[in-house]
């Protein structure tokens, strides 16, 4: 722990924290996005809000796999767990994410086998200790999990383990990303790139941020240090009239990115021509479906998918939460219709959503004293 | 001024895992459902424990069932559970168990082996608290039914003279003490599972706690407010029970709040945090300023206190709710848990 600690530092912190006051000038409003909703969790979790200048606002990103995920494709998933002879695996996050007739955890308690797993070479050795069973895996998440499911992926073809199959949902951060810049009411200054997305595809694909839209982005680590160096270095891009993009969390980051992990996704994995993302809309080449050379390990091709559309009740501003036009507790359903127990909007649905992370750490104290 | 109570009607269509969470939805099932229909003045308080005064004595009754998945787990299992669970339910209300009751809930298949080991687990325990029990019932399932093992036990209590707790009787300014480091027991359960893949050097903190309610009473009798053992749901669960029902703010220290490296560890990876973290061998104890430092000192000269400590405050605003005020200044609410905590990916 002790690793985790020094960036936990409260002398160093208090001292970025002031450099940071330092170079934002008080004339001006500064709209700063973190693309992750781990960063989101971590700002919210550590108070670092509070350790920035009023006119320094933190906008949070498109960057929580749970989040994203449209309703329908939940739906599809739980109506794999539904079949006989089907083990449906999950992970941890996904649990709680409603579907129109309620929860993996709701389903599991209506009799589905559904389990919950930490790696998707889990829920391999499932099928290899069930053969009686169809093993599905729901893969979800950014470039961060998808090297995983495709390890995972090459591992069940060469042991030739037939009963095992994914049901593909990993997305690209990159074109989420280029979403937000090409939006007409886009109003941000700079990013704070993900992390462990990073860690993966390193640091070269986000170079049209500073090319092409002149907006300095530094790929951050998740400590309190990082995060708030991070905002440094944006402000010190914007105060030297650079843009460009930066690599804060060099330790674990690789300039090119992780060539093993980048050619076994390339082996299962290809483009898909459009994807839904929620909040956002349909984004093209924004997500992964698996190759033909894997066609057999494919759910979607292993079983009827009903393919369900749930589109948002139209209420609900997750898309303008989402690129920083509104916040959280601006929309209309935040708190009343939409909560962490019953979200509406995407963002409401995991910890790491912008509205679950504000509703739960900084809303509570908007209503207090108010009887609940 | 205090407001009056206003239960909402339960209106959910069917009862799901989360109505047993201890979060959110179980409130909402206690005070819409079970509250409405059952209702009475001692069962309106939803103390760890019932208060009945009898003859000039004060008798604790508390009732708790035991439902764990694995039946044993480094450093306890559901037979020492069932036992401190409840014991611990009567200590944190002031008294001293006199008796318990056992109800075993079997599942056709169960090995009988598995039933004795658990039974001298049973006995064990209780000569530990210094208990008997001294009525039972037992029950067999269909097999599949009830995860091979569950007990129910109910334990009568009498309460000491010199406990007066409540919810009333806390106080803006009263500081907020634990009687060691939090998260042991439910990262064990979670770890001894399997399903992680993750080991640890860590054990099940589940012992009785009738020997630090003693200590507290002895030293401080007069100054101790309230007192709760933060099972499930953890301490963060508790304390906004608390900061609900005595309409105060909670203000923790982060840095101040004792947590193993094992435990904090494990948290870190697995996206939990360890304030939602079930306990079965912690208390929380809200004491009165001027007795404060006294408490902490005979809870840290108990075996096993070494490592308690001052997490806290109570304060006057923002009412209602938990604060944790982080190393850095920065502050962040600590809302009810909505269900289980589930580890995340990223």
């Amino acid at each position: 722990m002790r690793y985790v600690d020094e960036l936990r530092d409260p002398r160093l912190i208090r001292a970025v924290a002031a450099e940071i006051a330092r170079l934002t000038n008080p004339d001006r409003h500064y709209r700063i996005m973190e693309v992750c909703g781990g960063h989101t969790h971590a700002i919210y979790r550590h108070g670092l809000v509070e350790l920035l200048p009023p006119n320094l606002e933190l906008v949070h990103g498109p960057g929580c796999p749970v989040c994203v995920l449209p309703m329908g494709r939940i739906d599809d998933g739980l109506a794999l767990a539904e079949q006989p002879h089907v083990i449906f695996t999950a992970f941890g996050d996904m649990m709680r994410v409603p579907g129109r007739r309620g929860t993996p955890l709701e389903y599991r308690a209506r009799g589905a086998d559904i389990r919950m797993v930490y790696s998707p070479l889990d829920a391999l050795k499932l099928a290899q200790t069930h053969p009686d069973k169809q093993v599905v895996f729901f893969a979800i998440g950014f470039e961060t999990t998808a090297p995983s499911t495709a390890l995972t992926l090459l591992k069940a073809k060469a042991l030739g383990i037939r009963n095992f199959s994914v049901f593909c949902n990993h997305v690209l951060i990159v074109p989420a990303i280029r979403a937000i810049l090409d939006s007409p009411d886009m109003r941000l200054d700079g990013f704070i790139g993900p992390g462990h997305v990073s860690t993966v595809i390193g640091c070269r694909p986000y170079l049209f941020v500073a090319r092409d839209y002149g907006k300095p982005l530094v790929v951050s680590g998740f400590e309190p240090l990082d995060i708030l160096q991070s905002i440094l270095m944006i402000l010190r891009q914007m105060a030297e009239g650079r843009a460009e993009v930066e690599n804060q969390y060099s330790r674990v980051v690789p300039w090119n990115g992780n060539r093993a992990a980048l050619a076994a996704m390339a082996e299962v994995f290809e483009l898909r021509p459009y994807f839904e993302w929620r909040g956002l809309g349909f984004i093209s080449q924004s997500a992964l479906k698996i190759s033909e050379a894997y066609a057999d390990w494919d759910a979607e091709r292993r079983f009827e998918i009903p393919g369900v559309r749930v589109t948002d009740p139209k209420a609900a501003q997750c898309g303008e939460v989402l690129k920083g036009v509104l916040k959280p507790p601006q929309c209309k359903l935040f708190g009343r219709e939409c909560t962490p127990e019953h979200p509406i909007g995407a963002l409401m649905v995991s910890n790491e959503g912008a509205c679950a992370a504000y509703y739960h750490y900084v809303h509570r104290l908007t209503v207090a004293g108010r009887s609940e | 001024m205090r407001e009056t109570p206003v239960h909402p009607t339960f209106r959910d269509a069917v009862i799901e895992l989360v109505h047993g969470a201890g979060g959110k939805a179980s409130r909402r099932l206690i005070e819409g459902l079970f509250l409405p229909l059952l209702t009475n003045p001692v069962l309106a308080h939803l103390d760890d424990a019932a208060i009945l005064p009898i003859n000039g004595l004060r008798l604790a009754v508390t009732t708790d069932a035991f439902v764990v998945k694995p039946l044993r787990f480094p450093g306890g299992s559901i037979g020492e559970l069932a036992i401190n669970g409840t014991v611990n339910d009567l200590a944190v209300s002031g008294a001293r168990p006199v008796g318990l009751s056992a109800a075993f809930i079997v599942e056709a298949g169960l090995p009988s082996e598995v039933l004795r080991a658990e039974t001298e687990a049973l006995a064990h325990a209780a000569r530990r608290a210094g208990v008997a029990i001294i009525a039972g019932d037992t029950k067999v399932v269909e097999h599949g039914k009830a995860d091979g093992l569950y007990i129910v036990t109910t334990g009568i209590g009498i309460v000491d003279p010199r406990a007066e707790l409540g919810a009333h009787r806390v106080r803006p300014g009263d500081r907020i003490l634990v009687s060691g480091p939090i998260g042991d027991h439910g990262i064990t359960v979670l770890l001894a599972r399997g399903e992680l893949d993750l080991e640890a050097d860590l054990v099940s903190d589940t012992r009785p706690l009738t020997p630090f309610v003693e200590a507290l009473l002895e030293v401080a009798g007069p100054g101790l407010h309230w007192m709760r053992d933060p099972t499930r749901g953890g301490v963060a669960t508790a304390l906004n029970e608390l900061a609900r029902d005595a309409h105060v703010a909670i203000i923790l220290t982060e840095e101040a709040i004792p947590i193993r490296d094992a435990v904090r560890g494990a948290c870190e990876l697995l996206g939990l945090d360890p304030l939602y973290i079930a306990n079965e061998g912690q208390l929380l104890a809200v004491v009165h300023p001027a007795w404060a430092d006294a408490a902490l000192t005979a809870l840290r000269q108990m075996p096993g206190g070494e490592l308690a400590a001052c997490i806290g405050e109570v304060c006057e605003e923002p009412a209602g709710v938990v604060i944790v005020t982080t190393q850095y200044g920065g502050q962040r609410v600590i809302d009810m848990l909505v269900g289980d905590p589930l580890p995340r990916i990223c």
